[in-house]
């Protein structure tokens, strides 16, 4: 173990669940975050869908669908606010600590009571629609609970800080100087320690949530269509790969003749893309 | 200039009865599955009639395909792409089941494990949907000729804008009505709408041929093509949360062979071949001003495959010899360009649709009969055409933009066609006057009459295969079709006769069709390799291997040593 910098939160005592909690458990949710992507995007290109039932029901889904949505963007500008940037830089730009507090709690409370309002709009809809409880999984409803636990969480951390006025806890200077930590290979985990028990219980539901993101339909979210404002709008492509673009008749070209690995066979039709070459 | 070859279709609506067999067909074949119990690619709507799904036509309402902005520049009805973005959470405009119809099965176990009583079971109706009992209240056709239209007639988009320009020309007291059927599959469109609204870029047009199809593992769900179609041919499937449309049977087409839904027309009103286009003026023709123009502009686009020009321009672009030769010989581009009787549907909608239309002189010709009229003749047919404006103004939505000249000019033709070979079958002389009445020779109107009438299997499908060095993309075969003489049978392998890859699917239904268009015999026979294929048996003859062969069955009970003996043989 390494020995670990002696700052802000200093005076807490690390226990192994600490370490485990703080120290390990990132870095195994970014492995099977990643990795689970990984193999979803290269064995099951046809499962990767939105799976809308936007044909069963369209007047709830047109108002809590984009309510969810556009508040969920929001609250994760929020989050990249609040974690990435440090305290350090905002004052340096003569940001207030009140001011951001204050912008903190009233745009980020819209945006949560936003997301909740849109969720629970969602979830009472999928329940009480025929058609949409019907075409809803056993998976759909374990990823409901956790998401929706995790904006909950979420949002109790931040209407706590409200009540609690001054004395609030100020995340920005335990949980978001430990989230930086992990991407440098050195977690703060002093600083994540100090935090009280509703953050470490925010963050672990929602690292719950990037663990199970890839083996949902929450996978959507990563293929975000953005390049449909840069592709052209009329899409050509060619029967033969190898010759994307080209014109049939001429001269064929078999590529290089990989031979198939045996085992899983990724995306698409065996013959047409492995063996055949 | 890009020339690029582009499979089209036409449809003869005069010969259309209204079957439904295109479509049961179709949807056997492509959408019998779990998740598209409401599609169906290919569809056939009695006009007037709401459509499937019900009132598509409302660009207004679905907001689908192409319109000009105020800088006269191209741009998708249902928004450009950033709305599309901002749209993409909950689609604005996407049908809803309701809009199309909500698919149910009956109850059918009831009828037969009902226990003994008083009344008798009823199968009842159950929503496939949620499996609950349902009331049947729509359906792909439910208006079938005509029906419930003194009802919801006015609820057609066509007549609705008909009767506003015209005064209440449409009636639908049984007396005034008219009727015809249209088949609808997806247009293949030069310039699809559905391709620019999909922010996944899993719409895709084949270079070879011009087929549009949906790539299911990039398709992501966001639903906008649906939107984007004004054509409302794009579904969504509700089980795997993936776009689906009509495919053209590719399959089938590489091979060879005609679409599930040419081939199975009890009409024979549909013609399958090649246009050879410009790829580089599509954008400028969908872009012209007037709407009624736009017809010609897409004329304009397709190239003549017998100009030697065009030929060599498409030679360098690497079309194939066999496919430019099809091209020439096409019966599509004969109808639509040559004779110019096809038109477009709804070419108001710029997406430059490739399935092609040619208008029903029938209800002209019908309402003659009926006042006591020679029908056939020239003079009162012309005459009636002009007289008759309810179904020309109509069609005129349909395929013109509004353009009733456009319609008359094409009926005048057919009619015209109808009266020169009464004539000649009647024994008299060829009237040149009757063709010349509308721009036409004797000479071409006779083969026109001979493509329109009684072409034969061969003249109606010219459809190029796909090439040989290609097969081995081909989707669905395992392996390439390079056997002896290209997409050929093999008898026998190198090792016996189950030895080696099993020939793939589609060859084996390009020779057994090809056998059953050609002779009078049972498909397939002695040429299975051994194995009963009752897939393409068509109840004509039986296929060897159908029956046991009655020498092993000696009358006298079987001897165990001929039988273990005859077991032995493959």
């Amino acid at each position: 173990m390494p020995a670990f910098a002696a700052e802000p939160g200093a005076a807490v005592e690390l226990s192994a669940l600490d370490i485990v909690l703080w120290g390990v458990l990132p870095y195994v949710m970014v492995v099977v975050l990643v990795g689970g992507l990984v193999w979803r995007y290269k064995y099951d290109q046809f499962g990767w869908t939105t799976r809308s039932s936007q044909l069963y029901e369209s007047r709830l889904l047109r108002i809590a669908s984009p309510l969810f949505h556009f508040g969920l963007l929001a609250v994760i500008a929020g989050h990249f606010f609040g974690l990435v940037i440090p305290m350090a830089w905002t004052q340096a730009v003569g940001m207030s600590q009140d001011f951001y507090h204050f912008n903190a709690l009233f745009v980020g409370g819209i945006a949560g009571i936003g997301t909740l309002g849109g969720i629970i709009l969602l979830i009472y809809r999928r329940r009480t629609t025929g058609p949409v409880f019907m075409a809803t999984t056993g998976n759909d409803k374990t990823m409901y609970v956790v998401l929706t636990g995790a904006i909950v969480l979420g949002l109790w951390t931040t209407l706590a800080s409200v009540f609690e006025g001054e004395h609030g806890h100020n995340y920005r200077e335990t949980v978001a100087p430990w989230f930086r930590s992990l991407f440098i290979f050195q977690p703060d985990l002093a600083a994540m320690a100090a935090a009280p028990f509703s953050f470490h219980l925010h963050t672990l539901v929602g690292m719950a949530l990037f663990v199970i993101w890839p083996f949902t339909r929450l996978v959507h979210a990563f293929t975000a269509p953005l390049h449909y404002l840069f592709r052209p709008y009329i899409v050509y492509r060619s029967r033969d790969r190898d010759r994307a673009g080209g014109r049939p008749g001429a001269p064929a070209g078999r590529a290089s003749n990989v031979p198939a690995r045996r085992g899983w066979s990724a995306v698409g039709t065996r013959d047409r893309d492995t063996r055949n070459r | 200039m890009r020339v690029m070859a582009q499979m089209g279709m036409v449809m003869n609506l005069d010969k259309c009865i209204g079957c439904h067999t295109c479509s049961v067909t179709c949807k056997q074949a492509w959408t019998n599955r779990a998740g598209t119990e409401y599609v169906w690619f290919n569809n056939v709507e009695t006009r007037p009639g709401q459509g499937y799904p019900r009132r598509y036509e409302d660009q207004e309402k679905w907001r689908g395909g192409w319109v000009l902005n105020k800088r006269g520049k191209l741009v998708l009805k249902g928004g450009g792409r950033v709305r599309k973005m901002l749209g993409i959470f909950a689609s604005p405009v996407q049908p809803e089941l309701k809009d199309y119809y909500e698919p149910w099965t009956y109850d059918y176990k009831t009828l037969v494990d009902a226990p003994l009583g008083d009344d008798f079971p009823v199968a009842r109706p159950k929503s496939l949907i949620t499996g609950e009992d349902t009331k049947i209240t729509w359906s792909a056709n439910w208006d079938d000729d005509l029906g419930g239209s003194a009802e919801h007639g006015h609820l057609d988009p066509l007549v609705e804008k008909v009767r506003r320009e015209s005064e209440d020309k449409i009636k639908f007291a049984y007396e005034q009505t008219f009727m015809f059927y249209l088949p609808r599959i997806c247009e293949h469109c030069l310039n699809p709408s559905c391709m620019a609204s999909c922010p996944s870029g899993a719409i895709y047009k084949r270079v070879e041929d011009g087929i549009v199809l949906v790539d299911q593992d990039r398709c992501r769900g966001w639903r906008q093509c649906v939107t984007g179609c004004p054509y409302k041919k794009i579904y969504f499937n509700h089980k795997t949360g993936k776009a689906e449309k009509c495919t053209f049977c590719y399959p089938r087409v590489e091979v060879g062979l005609p679409t599930v839904c040419s081939e199975t027309c009890v009409g024979r009103l549909r013609y399958l071949g090649l246009f050879l286009y410009d790829a580089d003026a599509v954008t400028a023709a969908a872009a012209v001003t007037d709407p009624q123009e736009l017809y010609d502009a897409q004329m304009d686009v397709l190239l003549d495959p017998a100009d030697p020009a065009v030929q060599a321009e498409a030679r360098a672009q690497g079309i194939p010899e066999d496919w430019i030769d099809a091209a020439r010989r096409s019966p599509v581009y004969a109808l639509a360009k040559v004779y110019k009787v096809a038109l477009p549907l709804h070419p108001e909608y710029r997406t430059m649709p490739m399935v092609w239309y040619v208008p029903p002189l029938s209800p002209v010709v019908d309402l003659l009969r009926d006042q006591g009229h020679d029908g056939e003749d020239a003079g009162n047919l012309f005459g009636a055409i002009d007289a008759l404006r309810i179904p020309v103004e109509y069609l005129a939505e349909l395929f013109t933009a509004g353009d009733a000249g456009r319609v008359t000019a094409v009926l005048r033709k057919l009619a015209a066609m109808r009266s020169f070979m009464r004539g000649i079958s009647l024994g008299n002389d060829p009237d040149e006057s009757i063709p010349e009445a509308v721009g036409m020779d004797g000479q071409s109107m006779y083969e026109m009459y001979r493509l329109m009438a009684i072409a034969k299997y061969e003249e109606r499908y010219v459809i190029p295969k796909a090439h040989v060095e290609q097969a081995h993309d081909l989707e669905e075969m395992g392996c390439s079709l390079d056997f002896d003489g290209g997409p050929g049978m093999q008898d026998s392998a190198p090792f016996g006769e189950a030895s080696g890859r099993p020939v793939p699917v589609a060859v084996e239904t390009f020779n057994a069709l090809r056998d059953r268009q050609t002779s009078g015999s049972a498909p397939g026979e002695a040429t299975l390799r051994g194995r009963v294929n009752l897939l393409n048996w068509d109840g004509t003859g039986s296929p060897p291997g159908l029956f046991p062969e009655k020498a092993l069955f000696p009358e006298k009970g079987p001897e165990p040593d001929t039988l273990a003996a005859a077991e032995d043989q493959p």
